[in-house]
Formats: C-alpha cells, sequence, structure tokens
C-alpha cells in the first residue's frame, strides 16, 4: 500500500485487522462457500468504499451530511434503471456506473457550493431535507424507478449462478457466475479504496484537514475553503455512486428501502465513528464490524442453546434480552462498549496509543 | 510601480460603537510601522479589515493600485496579504511541520492537486522545515501544534506567516507572553525581515523598547481614529501616547 499512498493504519493492532479484513475477503468464496457468506463479504467490500467516502465528507473535512445514502442510490438506480429496461448488458452497466458517478459528484457538490456558503449547520439541514426528497421521488415516480417495490433485473449472462466459468471446481467450489460477481465487486472496491486513500493523502486531502481543524486560518492561508468543501462533496458523492453500483449489482435488485431508508445513513455513521474518523482504514473496519453484526448478531441469538433460557432464576431474566428480535439491543450496547474503549475510534485511538 | 498598502476612510461599526473610524493610511514597501494604542483601540479590528476577515462598513483598502475592499479573506491572502494572528490560530491536531507545510503549500498554489501525494512534494516540506529552523522549532516537528507551549505556539504562528512569502506582513502582538529568553527569536526574525527591504511590515506592538529598536514609523490609534503618525521618537515622546498609555507601559 505505502506506494500508492504512503498511509498505512498507523498501528499493528489496525493493520493486523486490516491484512486480515482483506484476506478474509479474498478467501471467502472458498472457505465458507455458498451465496450467504459471499452475501454477507460482498456487502463488507461495498460498505467499506461507502464509509470510507463519508469519511471523506465527516473525518477529513468536518462536515455532516445526512444526504450520503442519496449519492449512494443514485449509482445503484443509474445501474438498475438501464439494466431493468434491458438496454444491453455490460454497456448498461459501465455508462450506468459513469453516469451515476458523475450525476452524484455534480448533486453533491452543488448542493454543498450552495448551502455551505451559508454555515456548516446549514449544510447538515440542507442535506437531511434533500434525504428526505430523494426518498419521495424514489417512491413516487413509480415509471422510472418501480416505487415502492423498487426494480429487479437481470445481470449478463457471466455474472449470473447457472454460469460456469470452469468446468470442474476448484479448491471443491464451484467457479460460477456468482463468484465472479463477487470478485468484480472486491476488485473494484480494492481499487476505489485505495484511490480514496490517495486522495486524502494528497496536497488536496491535506487542505481538508486543514479547512476540518481550522477553516478561518485555512482562508487567511489563501484556501477558498467553500471550493475546497464543495469538491470534497462532490468526490465524496462520486465515490458513494460507485459504491451505489457495486450494490445493485450484488443484490440484482434495487429499491428504497435497500438503499435509501435512513437506517443505511445511521449505519454509515456508525462505521465511521466506531472504526475511527479520518482515518479511513478505520470506516472499513466499522463497516466490516457492522455488517457482519447485522448478519450474524441475529442468527447467534437464534442459536443460543435452549439451556440457557431454562435455567432457573436467570432463565426467565435474560430469556427476553436474548429473544432473537433483541439483536439490535445488543448493536447498541456493542457500539457504547466500543466507543467506551476506544473514544477516537478503533484506528483513532490505536494511533493516539502509539504516538503517547 | 510600488506595491503600497492604502486605507482610505476605514470604518467598521458594531451596533452603536464605531471600532475603527476613518483610517487613512498608506504603507510603504521597506517600511515597518508600528500600530500603537491601549486595548480595545481597534490595532486587531484594523488589520482585520485589511486581511479580509471583516468587511468594513465604509471605506476602502488598497494594495498596489488594486482595490481589495470586497474580496474575501483567501483571495486577499493571495494577493500578498499575510496575516499572523494575536489570538494564536493553528490547526491544533496537525503536526508542527504540517502547520507550515500548508502554508507553503498555499504559497505554491498546489492545493487543488489531488491526484500526487503530499508526502513527495519533498520541496515543500523542505521549505516549511526551513522555516521551522528559523524559529528554532524543528525539535518538536512532529508534535501536534495543540500542545506546544505558549511561546512555542507564537513562534509557530510567525513562522506559518513567514512560509507564506507575502508582500505585506501583520504581526499582531507576535511576542504577547512570551517569556524573556523567547523573544529574541522572533524579534530577531522581524529585524532581517525588515532588511530584506521590499517588504510592507505591520506590527502591533505594546513595549515600547521593542517599537523604539525595529519601527521605522508608529502609528497611534484610539478609540479606533488615527491619532498620532511620525517617526518613533516623537510619536513615543509624545503627550497623546503618553496619555493612551497611562498606566499600561511607557
Ligand atoms: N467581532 C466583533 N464584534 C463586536 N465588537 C468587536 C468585534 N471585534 C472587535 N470588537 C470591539 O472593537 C473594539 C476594538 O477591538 P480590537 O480591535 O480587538 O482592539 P485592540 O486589538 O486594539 O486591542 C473593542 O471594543 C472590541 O470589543
Ligand atoms: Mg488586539
Amino acid at each position: 500500500m505505502k506506494p500508492l499512498s504512503g498511509d498505512r493504519p498507523g498501528h499493528p493492532a489496525a493493520t493486523a485487522l486490516i491484512l486480515l479484513l482483506l484476506a478474509a475477503l479474498v478467501a471467502l468464496p472458498f472457505v465458507l462457500p455458498g451465496a450467504r457468506a459471499m452475501g454477507t463479504g460482498g456487502r463488507i467490500a461495498i460498505f467499506v468504499v461507502l464509509a470510507a467516502s463519508y469519511d471523506i465528507l465527516l473525518g477529513y473535512t468536518g462536515i455532516v451530511s445526512f444526504a450520503h445514502t442519496v449519492f449512494f442510490a443514485i449509482g445503484a438506480y443509474a445501474v438498475a434503471i438501464p439494466l431493468a429496461r434491458g438496454w444491453g448488458g455490460w454497456e448498461s452497466i459501465l455508462l450506468g456506473t459513469l453516469a451515476g458517478a458523475v450525476c452524484a459528484a455534480t448533486l453533491s457538490a452543488a448542493i454543498a457550493l450552495l448551502s455551505l456558503r451559508v454555515r456548516a449547520i446549514f449544510f447538515s439541514m440542507v442535506t437531511l431535507a434533500a434525504a428526505s426528497l430523494a426518498q419521495l421521488l424514489a417512491s413516487q415516480m413509480r415509471d422510472v424507478t418501480g416505487g415502492e417495490d423498487g426494480i429487479t433485473f437481470a445481470l449478463p449472462p457471466a455474472l449470473t449462478p447457472a454460469f460456469r466459468l470452469l468446468a470442474e471446481p476448484l479448491f471443491g467450489t464451484r467457479v460460477d457466475g456468482r463468484m465472479l460477481t463477487y470478485y468484480l465487486i472486491l476488485a473494484v472496491a480494492l481499487i476505489l479504496f485505495l484511490a480514496m486513500l490517495r486522495i486524502v493523502n494528497s496536497p488536496f486531502g491535506r487542505v481538508l484537514q486543514a479547512i476540518r481543524e481550522n477553516a478561518f486560518r485555512a482562508e487567511a492561508l489563501g484556501y477558498r475553503v467553500v471550493t475546497y468543501r464543495a469538491l470534497a462533496s462532490g468526490l465524496a458523492g462520486g465515490f458513494a455512486a460507485l459504491a451505489g453500483s457495486l450494490f445493485a449489482l450484488q443484490l440484482r435488485y434495487v429499491g428504497p428501502d435497500s438503499v435509501l431508508s435512513f437506517d443505511i445513513m445511521v449505519d454509515i455513521l456508525l462505521m465511521v465513528v466506531i472504526g475511527g474518523m479520518g482515518t479511513l482504514f478505520g470506516p472499513a473496519l466499522g463497516a466490516a464490524l457492522i455488517v457482519m453484526c447485522h448478519t450474524y448478531l441475529q442468527l447467534a441469538l437464534q442459536s443460543m442453546p435452549q439451556t440457557v433460557r431454562d435455567l432457573p432464576l436467570i432463565g426467565p431474566l435474560v430469556g427476553p434480552l436474548l429473544a432473537p428480535d433483541r439483536w439490535l439491543l445488543w448493536l447498541g450496547v456493542l457500539f457504547v462498549a466500543i466507543v467506551y474503549a476506544f473514544p477516537a475510534g478503533i484506528v483513532g485511538t490505536l494511533r493516539q496509543r502509539r504516538r503517547a | 510601480m510600488e506595491r503600497v498598502l492604502l486605507t482610505r476612510d476605514l470604518t467598521i461599526r458594531f451596533g452603536g460603537q464605531v471600532a475603527v473610524d476613518r483610517v487613512s493610511c498608506a504603507f510603504q514597501p521597506g517600511t515597518l510601522t508600528a500600530i500603537v494604542g491601549p486595548n480595545g483601540a481597534g490595532k486587531t479590528t484594523y488589520f482585520n479589515l485589511i486581511s479580509g476577515q471583516l468587511r468594513p462598513s465604509g471605506g476602502e483598502v488598497f494594495l498596489g493600485g488594486a482595490r481589495l475592499t470586497h474580496m474575501s479573506a483567501p483571495a486577499r491572502a493571495r494577493r500578498g496579504l499575510g496575516r499572523a494572528f494575536q489570538l494564536t490560530n493553528l490547526f491544533p491536531d496537525l503536526s508542527v511541520l504540517e502547520n507550515v507545510r500548508l502554508a507553503v503549500q498555499a504559497q505554491a498554489g498546489t492545493g487543488l492537486d489531488f491526484l500526487s501525494m503530499a508526502a513527495s512534494h519533498a520541496d515543500l516540506r523542505d521549505r516549511a522545515w526551513a522555516q521551522l529552523e528559523r524559529v528554532a522549532l524543528t525539535a518538536r516537528a512532529a508534535t501536534p501544534a495543540s500542545v506546544l507551549s505558549h511561546g512555542d505556539q507564537r513562534k509557530l504562528e510567525v513562522a506559518i506567516l513567514m512560509a507564506l512569502e507575502p508582500d505585506v506582513f501583520m504581526f499582531d502582538e507576535p511576542t504577547a507572553g512570551m517569556s524573556v529568553d523567547e523573544m529574541p527569536v522572533v524579534l530577531d526574525l522581524i529585524e532581517r525581515l525588515k532588511a530584506s527591504g521590499d517588504k510592507i511590515i505591520l506590527l502591533v506592538e505594546h513595549k515600547m523598547d521593542v517599537v523604539r529598536r525595529l519601527a521605522d514609523r508608529v502609528i497611534v490609534l484610539h478609540n479606533g481614529a488615527l491619532v498620532a503618525d511620525g517617526e518613533p521618537a516623537e510619536v513615543v515622546a509624545s503627550a497623546i501616547v503618553r496619555e493612551a498609555y497611562l498606566g499600561v507601559s511607557a
């Protein structure tokens, strides 16, 4: 990673976790074959990009947006709409992805340019309004977006489960279109993450940090803060849209609930805060953690042995808390525990300890 | 054409209070002008009007014939107005070196480059390092600015201004709160800057010995108005300064 951006996780433990995450994602289809594991892995890769792109805003530039899902959704719909209409396969994916990213970047920069001139809090409120408006549009414009039902579509044959790349299984695993899709998502996500890492370590990225630290002083040095914030918003929006396009490929479905719900916005915030704002590596870890919690916490509670629930005294007390639908409660507990142990997020706090 | 800095009838009101009151003054390259006056006289506010942190209620600011009155602070900085602040104004979580490097980068105009790596621009880093050497802060280069002592923060503030390489240097009480043995570093630096001969230097300073040592000219602000302007010796000796500073220092 060093020749690309010179940035490193900054602590042996953080480096180990990042390498572990990368290795696990690469080996996943062979270690845990099956659609479910690959679904989780692909989701992690995509949310790594989404959370990292949000970190450019929140962690590096210090501005709070609630509209990040809007750009994620633009990227997803930009791929889904042409595919659903059968306007060609790979061309749709490629052109849709590009168009989505350009649209999202432009819209994101425009919102920032118009509202950040006033005050940072005004920007946050405008983004909140934009997020609500986008939800409304997506569910009302049924002809284009499929409304609440969303859009289901087919991928080019090479990306479908029926496709066989190799006649024989590799290491005992079928190399099919689903696996191809997974590795396509993983490879693109990795490239996008490295690109963002490079950007935050560029001269431009350094100015963003200066703005976060002291916008007044950055202006006195001659940096046009509004321009930089708008460009940062544009970049973040563009990367979010690219993540959205990948998400469309992964789900083969796009609907308001899957890309625009406010729950996703909250997840993104959690990923960045838990992982460590302004570290990029941190949000990557945060994304892995939150996605895994979503997938496995419920499962873990379901598989809690009945004997625990049947224990005298403790059973009736603990039983209701361990019900599978209580997983959100446990996510909350976990979140509080992590923030307590790592006040600056996982990577942020590890870096501080290293420095101290 | 000489790059003269000029304020004409520069005025700002905060509510009913006139903080800077029709100040007209020209500053020539190669001259160090000390601006004195009691606390609350409007010295910092006058600076803010010149460097663009505040917009005037009336009057004009010109530099080298160009009208700056309605330009933003960053636009004025890019035109050569450099400012150090009275209340330390740094990038607290960034390293000391990075604080200065950002100023060098602003001067080089490469802030919009998002394709290269900041760390690969060794020339900018070296220039930042050289500025830290001038204020004897290289030993703290990797420390976050926020953990520096007050005196070192003041020095860093000066180093940032030097790194901008402006045509107009505006120092706002650069040695305030510094210990006696920390002051020479900053004062020698300003003296050498003055010796370079072609800069406009404005210095807000309370210590009259410093003013006598460095200034070519002294102007006095009182209740926002310019009340005296002349050679250091005569202004410092004048009745109006004695009155303005009664009980402060003399
Ligand atoms: N942003 C502001 N809003 C209201 N009053 C201000 C503001 N800035 C300065 N003042 C007032 O203007 C006067 C001049 O302040 P200042 O320029 O800081 O004085 P000095 O630097 O000479 O000590 C003071 O009375 C101060 O309270
Ligand atoms: Mg002052």
